[in-house]
């Protein structure tokens, strides 16, 4: 005995078992850290999704940002004179001065050298006495002259390269688009205070203010010769009836509307289609009444202007039809900066932003559709000589007032995400009021972008709600009838038929919807409101028909097999709806419906609209809620149900009173993650709708669902730009959603299952 | 004994009529519509019957048509007056059928609406001949004559029939010459060229390491040489082909009299659907299936077969469930047997479980974001500098879609794997650990073998889920016509970087985004019968496969 305990304790401690039981040790190790490494990395992996969106998404509502550069005073000849204007280019490496000797001089960014001084073609006794503000996008400027004369100058800065193919640096042009001869704007060749220019399709118009607020036009038919290449310049002048004393005239680009603004604060407002006869079409106060006109510019498109006063506000005015039906100059919004004069205005040249400077050097960015004011700062002391922002409005650059020159780095990658951009009511240029607008791109650099997050989100419970509305009463009331009152065998078929629905991919159900129901609904539209009467209707004439028959034959079906004889009552009755559609078309609507619609009714029609949505994703949705539901009304305990019964109350009563209460919180989990399911759908309404973004819930048209507005955008959105940031906000807002339905509804089941098993 | 309409609705018996006719709805929506795209999809291969009639259009012009009834429906007189018809005022209703009258390089479509009444002379003349093209869509018109280089060989009128059989051996003989130069073509020249872009890319590579020395360009340049002869003596065998291959061609004519000359170079098949008999119809249909199932697209995915799309969602779906298994059962045995069971695992669990709720366009937002543009964008410039500014993983690709739809259905595997390890007794685990084994031990050879079933349930069903997926594909790596398989002759054999073609996003693409989408109609419903096949058969799979192991292992449920 002793020894055989003996013999096994030492081969269980010979080195051989030792070796062995620490290898059975490490392996148990290795795989306790291997798999909770290999676990805890998927479930690290898995919320990395909501990270990475809130990561993609974070930069849209961060602050921009405003870093001085350079700060610096110019040397020698380049430092002489006033300046009248700079311009800025791309790559933020040279800007241009023009000073009002005549001078061009050209200026490196990092550090005030200049790159060479060119003088402007003028006479000996010629000198600028005004420039015409830019153009944001064209720096195209027109050279007021001190006896009346004009000049238009271009500058370009192109990237220049070497025969390797290395990048040399920013090479700057000055060219003149109508040669270096200087035009006559006033004949009488008095000094010009104020020029302005717009550029059109067929060539150029030019403004100008001289003597006491007197206005001149002139506009410039330019034709190009297409064989020699030369341009021809035709000058038309025209006279605007000189009523008050002006500051500033601007043009709109199609020349058809010109602002003239007045020294007391009003504007005029005349339609220069015939340029010979000028027509007054509104007089407008652009400032409280003891304030001033400061600053005027045109926003980017020269749809709208932007009008600072001396009050420290910058206007936003557009022309847009009043109620009458007719154009009238209107501030569609307002921007505030501190409560000092607003010195400069400058427009950014690719999006709707700009810079306003007031007279104490504070500097405001702004975004006009966002209504957004991304940097307030105090960057200088006093009101700038000039002010410039380059091309991508990364560096604005400012003449402080002794002269020196300072450069600031701007980051401010997306001015266009606010909440009230993203969500409110949004008064857009060109529009006649305030609206929700998804319109994400369009087809030139000043296109403003219209990012309204709401018809999208509409759009999407709209799609959601038809989906529930045909969904909740046939998976609810199936799933009471399957768990309360089938018969077991039968259950075992129907269930798993109802819940291979939920395999079908959606793909399927889109194709069908859009190519057969589509159509099919289209032409058979009394059916279906025919079918939602006649169904319920026929079922019950059944089943009360049935009631009737005489017990020989009711009894031939046993308890909850009954299901089976509605098969062919419910297609009967399918069938008999869309034959009787026709005959119900020519007796109640003369035979077109969607003409009775449309005339009739004012109500609008589209092919692939909500019924067919509603349907296709209810479709979708049934298997899910239906599901969920059976099991929740199935596991109620079965003593409840028998005691009800025995009290005396009838099935349908112990169904209503007793199952139906304890089961429904199971019920309302079932619904909220049917819902999350429609919220989420993406292929169906991306086929079945016509993904127009629109804001009702008009049960003929369709509607842009955020998932199908990801689907289409996504794959054409600039990386990183802001619409693909808020594309991911949007798919951010669905994964918010379903993610908090769904875990609401699991909180409930679970509560729901302890429930039970104490009962 | 019968009861009173009162009683009866006091009983709650029409509720609970009602209630039935909402599972009598559902079930037969689900197989009301599986028939229809089942009889839709399955229809389409018959050889339909062509209709001559005598036809007289809006203008009052009359003119003869051939081609397919595809369908007949029936309209009210009022929207049809609505269209410029004139209609009696005393009749309420017409039919009217769509033709395809095909041969759309002479009409300019291939389908047409015509009212029944105004057609006369309906008939179905025997000797009509569908002839399917590669471009241009089907001919429908009579067979004159048989030229070959440029002379003829044999006419004859409408009505004849005696060159049908020569025909029919010019168009086998033809389509062997397609299939040749189809493979020298996608084989040998598309090796060769193939090679060509890894010696240039090489080439880059040496010069972006500076270690483009005279020696290793002339290697290169060597190996390109011999290259470039190869190809040279394969484009004469090609040309050769091809001179062969165009030296028939029919003499054909439309059913209104426009005559055609049709080479054979064009023709993939031609038929008589009038004169068949019942056995040629059926070897016709099963002739168009196994086109169906195992050719490329033609004619802008209208036409043809969708082999490449079979095979690229079969391809992804396999190197999804290769990537989603291990991790998901990993995550599943972490949280069930090693992890802490406390309120922090009861959250994770019930987000894991959520998750499967996400919307799927959610994760193809993050597939496109971080996979395809940061991960692939990173790899790029690390591993591929040659290629750039040419992306190779910085695209959507086979390998993202794959992540992608692992990310997707990590879930699913997870949810299932832990139900199966819950089901397994403790006694069994506790028994194990007496007997001495090591929590490791016992995890290998006892819990793990009896949560297979499970774990394989999961995985099925992942993949049916993967296998119906398209609204993340369509960011990460889907296109509507890839050049190429994924998987070819050329090393690495796997090319995990390039874009494949999916049966989801073809259903979608060629009925939502095709120009001619009524040519394309009865494909979309062959193609969603094929898909939903697939997956209801999975799905039934992981049914059968859960009950089975289930039997399996029922005598340990105590």
């Amino acid at each position: 005995m002793k020894t055989a305990s003996s013999t096994l304790e030492r081969e269980l401690n010979s080195p051989k078992t030792q070796r062995r039981r620490k290898y059975r040790h490490l392996g148990d190790g290795l795989t306790r850290y291997g798999i909770a490494t290999g676990g805890i990395g998927v479930i690290v992996a898995i919320s990395l999704i909501f990270f990475y969106l809130l990561y993609e998404v974070f930069p849209l509502f961060q602050d921009a940002e405003i870093e001085e550069s350079n700060h610096y005073s110019l040397q020698g000849e380049a430092a002489e004179g006033r300046t009248l204007r700079l311009v800025a280019e791309e790559q933020n490496e040279v800007f241009a001065r023009i000073t009002d000797s005549g001078q061009v001089h050209f200026i490196q960014v990092a550090d005030g050298q200049s790159l060479g001084s060119h003088s402007l073609p003028l006479g000996a006794d010629q000198t600028i006495t005004s420039v015409s503000p830019g153009l944001p996008g064209d720096d195209i400027l027109a050279l007021g002259l001190n006896d009346g004369r004009v000049l238009l100058v271009e500058f370009s800065f192109g990237v220049e390269f070497d025969a390797q193919g290395e990048r040399i640096g920013v090479r700057p042009e000055m060219t003149f688009p109508l040669g270096d001869e200087t035009l006559i704007l006033d004949p009488e060749g008095r000094p010009l205070q104020d020029v302005s220019r717009q550029v059109g399709r067929n060539g150029f118009i030019l403004g100008g203010i001289v003597d006491q607020g007197e206005p001149l036009v002139l506009k410039l038919a330019t034709r190009t010769n297409m064989i020699t290449g030369q341009t021809q310049v035709t000058p038309q002048p025209a006279q605007l009836p000189a009523r008050h004393a002006y500051q500033q005239l601007l043009f709109s680009e199609d020349h058809i509307y010109t602002y003239a603004v007045r020294t007391d604060g009003w504007m005029d407002v005349y339609n220069t289609r015939r340029l010979r006869e000028p027509e007054l079409m509104q007089q407008v106060r652009l400032v409280p009444d003891t304030q001033e006109v400061t600053a005027v510019r045109f926003q980017l498109g020269s749809d709208s202007l932007l009008i600072g006063d001396s009050q420290g506000r910058i206007t936003q005015w557009m022309l847009a039809r009043n109620s009458d039906g007719e154009r009238e100059l209107t501030a569609i919004r307002r921007l505030e900066l501190g409560d000092h004069p607003i010195a400069a205005i400058e427009p950014e040249h690719r999006r709707k932003g700009l810079v306003a400077v007031d007279t104490q050097g504070r500097v405001g960015i702004y975004n006009t559709t966002a209504e957004n004011k991304v940097i307030d700062a105090q960057l200088l002391e006093a009101a700038p000589q000039a002010v410039a922002i380059s091309p991508r409005a990364s560096m604005l650059l400012l003449q402080a007032a002794d002269g020196s020159f300072v450069t600031f780095d701007v980051d401010n990658p997306h001015p266009e995400a606010s909440a009230k951009a993203l969500w409110g009511k949004v008064w857009y240029e060109g529009y006649d009021q305030p609206e929700y607008i998804w319109q994400s791109s369009g087809a030139s650099n000043d296109y403003e972008p219209k990012f309204s997050i709401t018809p999208l989100a509409l759009g999407t419970l709209k799609a959601a709600f038809y989906a529930m509305l045909l969904s909740v009463p046939l998976a609810i009331c199936g799933a009471m009838y399957t768990a309360y009152f089938m018969a077991p065998a039968v259950r075992k078929k129907v269930k798993p038929v109802i819940e291979l629905m939920e395999a079908l991919p959606t793909v399927i159900l889109g194709f069908f919807a859009g190519l057969f129901l589509a159509p099919f609904f289209e032409l058979h539209l009394p059916g279906i409101f025919a079918l939602l009467v006649l169904m319920p209707l026929g079922l019950l004439a059944f089943g009360y028909a049935w009631s009737q028959l005489p017990d020989r034959i009711r009894f031939l079906v046993p308890d909850g097999w009954h299901v089976l004889l509605l098969f062919p009552v419910v297609m009967l009755i399918g069938w008999f709806s869309f034959a009787a559609s026709q005959p119900l078309e020519v007796f109640f609507f003369d035979g077109d419906i969607r003409n009775w619609l449309t005339n009739d009714l004012g109500i609008t029609y589209d092919q692939r609209n909500s019924i067919v949505v509603g349907f296709a994703m209810g479709f979708a949705v049934i298997p899910t809620i239906y599901s969920i539901a059976e099991d929740a009304l199935f596991g109620v305990p079965k003593s409840l149900s028998h005691g009800s019964l025995a009290l005396g109350a009838t099935a349908w009563q112990t169904l209503v009173r007793v199952i139906l209460p304890t089961a429904s919180p199971g019920i309302f989990s079932a619904v909220m993650i049917g819902m999350g399911r429609a919220v989420g759908e993406t292929m169906i309404v991306l086929m079945a709708t016509g993904n127009t973004p629109i804001m009702n819930f008009n049960i003929f048209e369709g509607m842009r669902t955020l998932a199908a507005n990801i689907a289409v955008e996504m794959g054409e959105s600039a990386v990183d730009s802001s619409h693909y940031r808020i594309l991911f906000l949007a798919a951010l807002v669905l994964f918010g959603f379903t993610f908090v339905v769904n875990t609401l509804a699991e909180l409930v089941r679970q509560r729901l299952r302890k429930k039970y098993s104490t009962l | 004994m019968r009861i009173s309409f009162k009683d009866w609705v006091k009983s709650g018996s029409p509720w609970i009529w009602l209630n039935a006719g909402a599972v009598a709805i559902s079930v037969m929506l689900v197989l009301g519509l599986v028939a229809i795209i089942a009889v839709r999809g399955l229809a389409h291969f018959w050889p339909a019957e062509l209709q001559e009639s005598l036809a007289t259009d809006l203008q009052g012009q009359q003119r003869m048509q051939l081609g397919e009834v595809v369908e007949v429906e029936q309209v009210t007189a009022e929207q049809l007056r609505g269209a410029g018809y004139e209609v009696h005022a005393d009749s309420d209703f017409l039919n009217r059928q769509l033709m395809k009258v095909g041969n759309r390089d002479i009409y300019g479509f291939d389908f047409r609406w015509v009212l029944q009444r105004d057609l006369q002379d309906i008939s179905y003349p025997p000797y009509a001949v569908a002839m399917e093209r590669r471009e241009w869509g089907n001919f429908y018109g009579y067979l004159l004559g048989i030229t070959e280089n440029g002379e003829l060989l044999g006419e004859q009128e409408r009505g004849e029939n005696h060159l049908w059989e020569e025909a029919q051996k010019r168009i086998d003989r033809a389509v062997d010459i397609y299939w040749e130069i189809h493979a020298l073509e996608k084989q040998d020249i598309g090796a060769i060229n193939y090679e060509l872009e890894q010696l240039r890319l090489e080439e880059r590579r040496l010069e972006l390491e500076g270690e483009d020395t005279p020696e290793n360009l002339a290697r290169l340049e060597a190996e390109r040489q011999k290259w470039d002869q190869e190809y040279q003596a394969l484009l004469q065998r090609l040309n050769a082909l091809n001179e062969d291959f165009s030296r028939d061609s029919f003499l054909m004519e439309t059913t209104d009299g426009y005559k055609l000359e049709i080479g054979l170079e064009e023709v993939v098949r031609a038929y008589q659907p009038n004169n068949m008999n019942l056995f040629q119809q059926i070897g016709h249909y099963f002739d168009k299936v196994w086109e169906f199932v195992s050719e490329d697209p033609r004619e802008a995915n209208t036409e043809g077969g969708i082999f490449p799309a079979i095979f690229g969602t079969v391809l992804m779906v396999l190197i999804m469930s290769v990537i989603v298994t291990p991790f998901g059962v990993m995550a599943a045995v972490y949280l069930r047997e090693y992890a802490k069971q406390g309120f922090l695992t009861r959250t994770i669990r019930i987000a894991v479980n959520n998750l499967a709720g996400v919307p799927s366009i959610v994760y193809g937002v993050f597939g496109l974001g971080f996979f395809v543009y940061f991960v692939g964008g990173n790899l790029d410039e690390i591993f591929y500098p040659e290629a750039l500014p040419a992306p190779t993983f910085g695209t959507p690709g086979l390998m993202w879609a794959s992540l992608t739809l692992a990310l997707l259905t990590l879930p699913v595997v997870i949810v299932a794997t832990e139900e199966g390890l819950s089901r397994i007794p403790r006694s069994v685990r506790e028994g194990s650990l007496a007997l001495g084994a090591t929590k490791a031990e016992t995890l290998w050879r006892v819990v793990l073998p009896m949560a297979s079933p499970a774990m394989m349930t999961g995985v099925i069903l992942a993949v049916a889920r993967a296998a119906g997926e398209v609204a993340p594909l369509m960011l990460v790596g889907v296109v509507k016509l890839a050049p190429n398989l994924p998987l070819d002759g050329n090393a690495p054999f796997l090319h995990l970087d390039r874009q494949f073609m999916h049966l989801g996003f073809h259903i979608y693409d060629v009925g939502f985004q095709s120009p001619n989408v009524e040519a394309a109609r009865p494909l979309v419903y062959a193609t969603a019968l094929m898909l939903v096949a697939v997956i209801a058969s999975l799905n039934l799979a992981a049914i059968a496969i859960r009950n089975r192991l289930r039997e399996k292992f029922r005598a340990l449920d105590m």
